[in-house]
């Protein structure tokens, strides 16, 4: 396993385990998008270029977007 | 060190579980679900995964060329955008029972009757 | 009682942690898997399809049927959100809440949702040749139109993405994917194989039947996600008491 392999891999996890343990939900959504992004970053340091383009379309503009108005929605 | 990304598979889906079992509101619940499933597109990408080859696009590599494996990937790829239609829909059932009900927390959804 | 969940859970949760890290043991160790199938396809799919990228001939060539599957969760989620969320009061105009009060994101809004949508369809057109195709670009269209709402035109929104004409065009591309499938069965073949003409290597039109089917893919991935995004926004205008 090369040294980015790691360092990706341990990224996806602390981000994981960060969007799962923030209770508020609108820093929860934030915290998606950096997952999005950490799981992104995996996928192409593991030679998936398809899946790379995929995962940042829905998790920069497809989850967070659905879940922003959920959330101004769940206040209004 | 080689078993470290099924690693990754397994804590991230016990992490988005836990996450689950352990919410208050129906829309971190939703997030920590699609954490959970993002377990599985580690795991496939990581089995289809093969040591010192490129991705699998030929348009300037000569046929035969190492690459790691496509089937996985385009199980994959199709499964991202979808999940995030389904997880929509899981908002809307949450929106529509915070309508109904007016509290988002499980807990107190599992005593409503009617 | 959360107490005995979450003890229950644990439990629960250390049972599979173990059995995974038994069953990760046996598996093939990173980097050393041998799946038979990927070298097949790796050799076939650039002499045999014409298409380079060996992904997107999986996914609408090799494995089409699992694609139009996948398609058909994505209709019922569509269909299951526009139950669940569309009011009877369909098509009265309600205010919208406006709450984009600087003239910078107004500005960049308009001026990057047409540049979006060119390049959400290149990446739908090109999906045979450099990564992309048709689930990628449609996410993409769809994000071009939301753009539109994004940049405080929300009127411009509701204008052009009426959602009688998208639910249509997320039939229609549906209902092609389907239909290309049984162009194969009446060539004498199977049901999606690729019995268009394969063209030359590098085209636009080359690979036969998977541009096509790479397009019908994205209009209704474009299509369902902007009802998604509709449904859900409608969600957000000022109700009348």
């Amino acid at each position: 396993m090369t040294a980015i392999q790691v360092v990706a891999v341990v990224l996806v996890g602390l981000a994981g385990t960060a969007v799962v343990l923030t209770r508020d939900i609108v820093r929860q959504a934030l915290l998606t998008s950096l997952f999005g992004f950490a799981l992104t970053a995996l996928f192409l340091v593991l030679q998936a270029p398809d899946v790379a383009l995929s995962e940042i379309v829905v998790g920069t503009i497809g989850f967070p977007l659905v879940l922003a108005v959920a959330i101004a929605r769940s206040r209004g | 060190m080689t078993l470290l990304p099924f690693l990754l598979a397994a804590w991230l889906f016990l992490v988005g579980l836990y996450g689950v079992v352990t919410s208050r509101n129906l829309v971190h619940l939703v997030v920590c679900l699609s954490v959970a499933q993002s377990s599985t597109y580690v795991l496939l990408l990581v089995v289809g995964y093969r040591r010192a080859a490129t991705a699998p696009i030929f348009k300037d590599l000569p046929v035969g060329t190492r690459t790691v494996d496509p089937v996985v990937q385009a199980l994959t790829l199709t499964d991202v955008v979808v999940a995030v239609a389904v997880s929509a829909l899981l908002l809307a059932l949450a929106l529509q029972a915070q309508k109904r009900h007016g509290t988002l927390d499980p807990d107190e959804l599992a005593e409503v009757r009617g | 009682m959360r107490a005995l969940r979450l003890g229950l859970f644990l439990a629960g949760a250390a049972g599979l942690a173990g059995l995974l890290a038994w069953a990760f043991v046996d598996l093939p160790a990173f980097g050393e898997g041998r799946s038979v199938y990927a070298s097949v396809v790796d050799r076939v799919a650039l002499p045999e399809r014409k298409a380079p990228n060996a992904v997107t001939t999986v996914v609408f060539d090799v494995r089409g049927l699992d694609t139009l599957l996948e398609e058909a969760i994505l209709f019922a989620a569509a269909a299951g959100v526009a139950m669940l969320l569309r009011d009877a009061h369909e098509g009265e105009t309600a205010a919208r809440r406006d709450a984009v009060r600087s003239d910078a994101v107004r500005a960049l809004g308009m001026l990057l949702a047409p540049f979006a949508l060119v390049l959400g369809l290149y990446t739908i057109a090109h999906g045979h040749l450099t990564p992309g195709g048709g689930f990628q670009g449609g996410v993409v269209v769809a994000a071009a139109v939301v753009l539109v709402y994004v940049a405080g035109r929300g009127d411009a929104f509701d204008r052009i993405a009426p959602t009688s004409a998208w639910d249509a065009v997320e039939g229609a591309g549906v209902g092609a994917f389907v239909v290309v499938g049984l162009c194969g069965l009446t060539a004498g073949g199977q049901y999606l194989e690729n019995v268009f003409p394969l063209g030359v290597r590098g085209a636009l039109a080359a690979a036969g039947t998977i541009p096509v089917l790479s397009w019908s893919a994205g209009i209704a991935v474009a299509a369902a996600f902007v009802l998604l995004f509709r449904e859900f926004l409608d969600q957000l205008r000022d109700e009348e008491s």
